[in-house]
């Protein structure tokens, strides 16, 4: 009896510690598998496309796994200070980097990697003719934002107001890439994203927003208190700085420092 | 009949998962800001929030109503190969991952999906991002338990009744109004309520297939997921309602109707 009680108990404990290689990436308790070189980077998610080619480029070159969490910089930001274990934290936002900062769970200073800028996401071919911000405002042209307290949400509010436009969006997306799949998927017609969305997705064209209008977003990079591995943290944010990963920003659209 | 002594190991294995129940619940109710909790109340988003919520998920119960108790029937009806198929299609809402169902609903009703472009191109109707998207999410997913509680009753029901008033002479929709639904109401009712929580609480498919915007589409999961990144006091405050409106929905009702399933 007892026996099988502690039989079922281990089997739980281990498929706690295997299932997924987040929990075990994150947690070092698993004790089992090889030496760690492994790295965790909480990322905008707006930096996928990016992040996903150095991720592999260091595994290459460096031999360091990373595993990366992306998801909107507000949702990382309560994660991170709700004590989730994390090495890199590289955000959309100067904003979201302070509050890090503030709640004491940075190792380094943060330094700024790359900036994006705004543009107007539309189908392929442009079948309704979006040219400008005011034209969002059209009425039957359904607009999808990214919400206020996203960083890609508070920037496009902030270019609408420079230009003086008033949308009635049809939904508030809780990170950037929800409001381009919804104008990728055709859902809706127009959407606020980043330049780099648009490169990246290749499913819809972009319309450019002029300087005058346009908020140019800034991302911040740092080393976190949490970080199990500094080496390794270090040297993906060395790579993200260097010509290499530069390179690989600006080829997904981000510009360059 | 004497009952027999349950072994230690089953007491502590019981009170560990007990506790995994009660460990989140007492850390809301601990940390939740009592003082600003009538305030949080009064907040516009809570009110508007509730509001849609109590009525996307009342709304998604009562279509659960109308078309799963026939659907319930159906499938008490059949047997063999076609039973497995349908119960599976039935069931499939509640282990798809809701995420899943909002995409796979948006890839049915969305603009370009295969009912949906129909309707946008015949009569020039969107659902995506509407109270409607919504309701639709909500019941995609709660409906199979309503089903499920249903189906269950009507296999257990004695159907000696129905017999005895069919061959009094009454037809099937007075036996099914007269004798079936009302020997099914304990059935229906705790189907209904597992539905309406279930409805409640959905998340994934509404946001995936409804999107958020307050007032038409952001339902109180939605906002407490969106405030615990800006205002977390107001995110613990509407999970607090959320849990008493569930806790005292359950209590009430536990003893008299759930007990049947």
């Amino acid at each position: 009896m007892t026996r099988t009680m502690v039989a079922i108990l281990a089997a739980g404990i281990m498929s706690a510690c295997g299932s997924g290689t987040t929990t075990c990436a994150i947690q070092t308790s698993c004790g089992v598998g090889p030496p760690r070189t492994t790295l965790t980077v909480f990322a905008a998610a707006s930096l996928q496309p990016a992040f996903d080619k150095i991720g592999a480029k260091l595994l290459s070159t460096q031999n360091l796994a990373t595993t990366f969490s992306y998801a909107g910089t507000q949702t990382l930001t309560t994660q991170l200070t709700q004590g989730a274990p994390a090495d890199v934290f590289a955000s959309a936002d100067v904003a979201h980097m302070t509050t890090i900062h503030s709640a004491g769970l940075l190792y380094s200073q943060s330094v700024l990697f790359a900036h994006n800028r705004l543009e107007i996401a539309v189908a392929k071919g442009n079948p309704k003719g979006v040219h400008s911000l005011a034209d969002l405002a059209r009425s039957g042209l359904v607009v999808v934002l990214a919400d206020p307290s996203v960083p890609a949400g508070k920037y496009a509010a902030q270019a609408l107001a420079k230009a003086g436009v008033t949308v009635h969006p049809a939904s508030l997306e809780q990170q950037v890439t929800g409001v381009l799949s919804k104008v990728a998927l055709g859902e809706a017609d127009a959407g606020i994203v980043y330049h780099s969305d648009i490169v990246s997705s290749g499913q819809v064209d972009g319309v450019v927003i002029p300087d005058t209008q346009n908020v140019i977003a800034d991302y911040p990079i740092a080393v976190l208190m949490s970080a199990q591995n500094v080496a390794g943290a270090v040297a993906f944010v060395d790579f993200v700085l260097s010509t290499d990963g530069q390179s690989i920003l600006t080829a997904a659209g981000f510009q360059g420092m | 009949m004497k009952r027999t002594r349950v072994p230690p190991a089953i007491g502590l294995l019981a009170a560990l998962g007990l506790l995994l129940f009660l460990l989140p619940l007492a850390g809301l109710i601990v940390r939740a800001p009592w003082n600003q909790a009538l305030r949080e109340l009064a907040d516009p988003t809570t009110t508007t929030a509730l509001g849609l919520s109590i009525f996307c998920s009342l709304t998604a119960t009562a279509i659960a109503l109308v078309l799963g108790i026939p659907l319930a029937i159906i499938l008490a009806r059949t047997r063999g190969t076609l039973r497995n198929i349908l119960r599976a299609l039935t069931t499939l809402p509640m282990v798809l991952p809701p995420v899943v169902g909002g995409v796979a609903l948006l890839l049915a009703f969305g603009r370009r999906g295969l009912v949906g472009s129909l309707l946008n191109q015949w009569f020039g109707i969107q659902i995506p991002f509407t109270t409607a998207a919504a309701v639709m999410a909500e019941t995609f997913v709660a409906m199979p338990f309503l089903v499920i509680a249903v189906e269950a009753g009507l296999r257990s029901l004695d159907h000696r009744y129905e017999e005895a008033a069919r061959s009094l002479g009454a037809g099937y929709w007075r036996v099914f109004t007269r004798v079936t639904l009302p020997l099914l109401r304990p059935a229906i009712f705790s189907g209904a309520v597992l539905c309406w929580a279930r409805a409640l609480g959905e998340f994934g498919a509404t946001i995936t297939f409804a999107g958020n915007f307050p007032g038409r589409t952001q339902t109180v999961p939605i906002a407490v997921y969106l405030a615990l990144e800006t205002k977390p006091e107001a995110a613990i405050t509407l999970s607090l309602i959320l849990l008493v409106v569930s806790v005292a929905i359950l209590v009430g009702m536990r003893d008299r109707w759930l007990g049947a399933l």
